[in-house]
Order: C-alpha cells, then sequence, then structure tokens
C-alpha cells in the first residue's frame, strides 16, 4: 500500500506556525510565511499560571493556547477548516486515512514523550506538539514535523501512540487541515493582520490579571527575587532554568517569540505600508535581546557559577524591564492609525 | 539579535535537527538562520535531567527503605505525576496515592499491576524489581 498527497516540507521555527504554514500551502495558499502566521494568528503571550506545576516547576507559556495559531490564522483569512477529535483509536485512523486517499495532508496533534525521531533529552509529557501526516508507505506514515530539517516517518503503532498520549492537553487523536483552495486576496491577509494585532494587543495589555501579558511579564520578575529565599538556591535554578526553556527551546525561533513577532511586523509592513511597523519591530528586537540577556543571567545561577541574592535582583529586573517595554510596544501598535 | 550572533553550540537537539532561529540582517531586515544550539539552553535542559537522575535515585532508595512503592520508582523515571499516571490507567488520583504505599502495593491484582506496567512501558516482572530495559 502506497499513497501520498501533495506536499512540500518546510522547515520553522515553531510546530504550529509551521504546519499552519505548510497545509496553507499544500491547498495552493503560499503566501503565508510563518510570521504572519504566528501574526495574523496572535500567538504572542507571557503567562505564567499560578499553583500549577509542570515537570515539578512554575507553569510558563510565552505563546498562546495550542491550536489557536491554526484556527485563528484559518479564520482571519477566510478559509474553511476540517477539525476533528475522536475517542476510538480505531476511528481515528480510519478518518486519517480518509483524509490522505482524498487528497489531504494533515495536521496531527501529538505528545512528545513517545516520539521516537525526538531525542530523548527533549521527550518529556508533553501534549501540543504538532506534526502533519503527508502519506503512507506500508506500516510507515510518512510525517513532516515542521521544526526537523527533514521529513521522516513513524510506525502506525507509533502514530497511534502520540495521537493517544494522555495527561493535560491531551490530543484525542485531533486532526485538523484546511478544507479547500480558498483564495486569499492581499486586502483579506491586510484585514487579517490588523485583527491579528489587535488581539495581541488585547491579550498582552488588557487581560485583568496580572499573572498574563506584560503585567505577568512584571509579576514573574517580582516573584524571582523571592524564589531564592522561598525555594532554596538549588530549586530556584532550576525553576529559572525551565523559564529559559520555555523561553528558548525548539520552536520560538529565539528570544520567547519575540524576534518571530519583530519579523511579522516587517512582513506587515509589506501589506500596510505604516513606517511605526518597522520602528515597533526594532523594540521587539530589542526585547527578544534583553530575553535572551536575561537567560545568561539565568544560566549564570543554574550553573552555579553565580547565586547571590543580587544576582537574583538583576534577573528579576530583567523581567520588570521588558515587561516595560512591551508595554510600550503594544500601546504603539494600539494606536496606529490604520488607512 | 543580529545573524552573525546566533550561536552555534553543541546540543542534544543537534543529534537529530538543526533549528530555525529569527535574527536581523545587516540592512536591519529579519531573516532565519539554521542555529546547531546554544549552550545557555542545552545547560537548562541538563539541569532539568540531572534533576530528573537524582529523583530517580532517591525514589529507589525509598523504595528500598520500604518508605515507597516501586510505582514511585516509575513514576520519576517516566516522568509522570499522579495525574498523567491517573490518565494512563484509568484508576482514580486517591486510588494512586494507596497504591504508593508498600503494602497496598504488594497486595495488587496481576490484572491491576499489568495496566501500571503497561502505562511505565515495562514488563510485569519488572514492575516489582525495578530492572528498567531501555528501549
Amino acid at each position: 500500500m502506497y499513497m501520498k498527497t501533495e506536499f512540500e516540507h518546510l522547515q520553522a521555527a515553531h510546530c504550529e506556525n509551521g504546519v499552519t504554514t505548510n497545509l496553507l500551502r499544500s491547498v495552493g495558499i503560499s503566501k503565508i510565511t510563518e510570521p504572519l502566521t504566528f501574526g495574523i494568528g496572535s500567538g504572542i503571550f507571557f503567562i505564567q499560571i499560578p499553583f500549577l506545576k509542570v515537570n515539578n516547576g512554575p507553569a510558563i507559556a510565552f505563546r498562546t493556547m495550542p491550536g489557536l495559531i491554526f484556527k485563528r490564522t484559518c479564520n482571519r483569512l477566510g478559509i474553511p477548516v476540517v477539525r476533528k477529535k475522536f475517542s476510538s483509536k480505531e476511528q481515528a485512523e480510519k478518518f486519517l486515512e480518509a483524509s490522505l486517499n482524498s487528497g489531504h495532508p494533515v495536521g496531527c496533534q501529538v505528545g512528545v514523550y513517545y516520539l521516537t525521531y525526538f531525542p530523548k533529552e527533549y521527550r518529556f509529557h508533553f501534549n501540543a506538539h504538532n506534526l502533519i501526516v503527508y502519506g503512507r508507505e506500508g506500516d510507515q506514515y510518512l510525517v513532516s514535523d515542521p521544526i526537523m530539517e527533514n521529513v521522516t516517518t513513524l510506525s502506525r503503532y507509533e502514530l497511534e501512540r502520540v495521537r493517544f498520549a494522555k495527561g493535560p492537553l491531551a490530543p484525542r487523536g485531533q486532526i485538523y487541515y484546511p478544507r479547500e483552495h480558498t483564495p486569499v486576496s492581499d486586502d483579506k491577509i491586510r484585514s487579517a493582520i490588523k485583527t491579528g494585532i489587535s488581539k495581541s494587543v488585547n491579550d498582552m495589555l488588557r487581560i485583568p490579571l496580572n499573572i498574563a501579558g506584560v503585567k505577568g511579564i512584571a509579576t514573574t520578575g517580582k516573584k524571582i527575587k523571592k524564589w531564592r529565599d522561598q525555594l532554596g538556591q538549588q530549586k530556584a535554578g532550576l525553576y529559572l532554568a525551565q523559564l529559559v526553556r520555555m523561553q528558548e527551546e525548539i520552536g520560538t525561533g529565539g528570544g520567547g517569540f519575540r524576534y518571530i513577532y519583530g519579523a511579522f511586523l516587517q512582513e506587515a509592513y509589506g501589506y500596510l505600508p505604516n513606517e511605526q511597523l518597522l520602528e515597533i519591530s526594532k523594540i521587539f528586537t530589542r526585547s527578544g535581546d534583553l530575553w535572551r540577556t536575561a537567560a545568561v543571567q539565568a544560566a549564570g545561577i543554574y550553573k552555579g557559577r553565580i547565586g547571590s541574592q543580587q544576582d537574583f535582583n538583576v534577573m528579576g529586573d530583567y523581567l520588570l524591564e521588558i515587561s516595560e517595554i512591551e508595554k510600550g510596544a503594544f500601546r504603539q501598535l494600539s494606536k496606529i492609525k490604520w488607512h | 539579535m543580529k545573524k552573525e550572533e546566533i550561536p552555534q553550540d553543541d546540543g542534544a537537539l543537534n543529534k537529530s535537527t538543526k533549528e530555525v532561529c529569527y535574527a536581523v540582517d545587516s540592512e536591519g531586515k529579519y531573516t532565519t538562520e539554521l542555529s546547531t544550539g546554544w549552550e545557555v539552553k542545552s545547560t537548562a535542559l541538563d539541569a532539568a535531567w540531572k534533576d530528573i537522575d537524582e529523583r530517580v535515585k532517591a525514589a529507589r532508595q525509598k523504595v528500598l527503605n520500604g518508605e515507597a512503592s516501586p510505582l514511585l520508582f516509575f513514576m520519576e523515571l517516566r516522568l509522570m505525576d499522579i495525574g498523567i499516571v491517573s490518565a494512563y490507567t484509568g484508576f482514580w488520583k486517591w486510588t494512586i496515592r494507596q497504591h504508593l504505599k508498600p503494602a497496598v502495593f504488594n497486595k495488587l491484582t496481576e490484572s491491576k499491576l499489568q495496566k501500571y506496567a503497561t502505562a511505565f512501558n515495562v514488563e510485569l516482572a519488572d514492575l516489582k524489581t525495578m530492572n528498567v530495559h531501555e528501549d
């Protein structure tokens, strides 16, 4: 048995951006690059969820809820989507086969713990990874994982196991793809960019909780200053290591997605030539740079090279400064008058 | 970040793939470049795994001391908390907490033990002995 859909693998920084971009290309929509997907889908975010522990560390995210980038991007571009979850593994595979047979490469939400082609060091119980299945050769599904340079394969059993991984954000076999080719005009892209930016402004400035958006960044900064006393040197170091991993690990493009957002604003300028977009893009570059400077400080602590209260204060202050920088950037974005 | 500043350090990921980074070129325009890794984040991952190794060792000792059942060892080994074990086995969290006590664990039926063995991806026989054959 051999079946293969029309599909071209393009590597991306982030899995959901990459799956979205590549699936859109598979239905002939090729103008939507990774940064446009991320910006139109309002991917940029920050949240530290209180009281929740992930892998014995703080629950921190630099991006919006998994699944939303694909959903919003397609929505805002007026592209109809197919999305399905399953309670039965057999139904899930049947649907996958039927989609492939009808010529659709499909996005699958998967857990990474049993993702065999990932290095062992990366295999945690994280269930919101995304990949594309674009065909099958005998027992092997053809897989395009956008964070990898090259395509790969998973056996039927391996694919089923990751599609039905359990725990938080369990994928339940979730499958999604754009239903059909839909013409996407530049005007449509312009309006989608504006909607994407305005949603991100809301997410980062106007959520009335101090755990999310720019206020969330400041709150985490203040918390970090207390970690040394509250948790002890070693555990505080592990917490910082977790922050750095969420910020820099595969998928963020560097600087906790802030660079991708800077790239988005530059590409947005191509559709909406407003000089402010280029200026604000520079602010996001500065913010990303400062996130990375903070990561270097954190590394000094978890490697045990430094670790005084003063060092934690410096670390916390970086986040307070980033919070102010991003507040300024999103305020400027909120005030842009589109022509 | 400038394109030429993208770190090209060693890391666990680079056995499988390089990763895409975003950075600006000499004209300030955003572009992408592949990176082999960044020491700052590979040491963050190392720190996490060192902690996991210590937790696994401590759990093994607790089981040997009779303070916990082998479930604790396999939970640490498989990076699972009680919620994840509950999701994979179908047991309630409360029940799993009971099974973490050696006296309760030792009386479990084979079918219940098999659920744990499946969840931890180990042989039933290895569940009690804490033998691990890596796949």
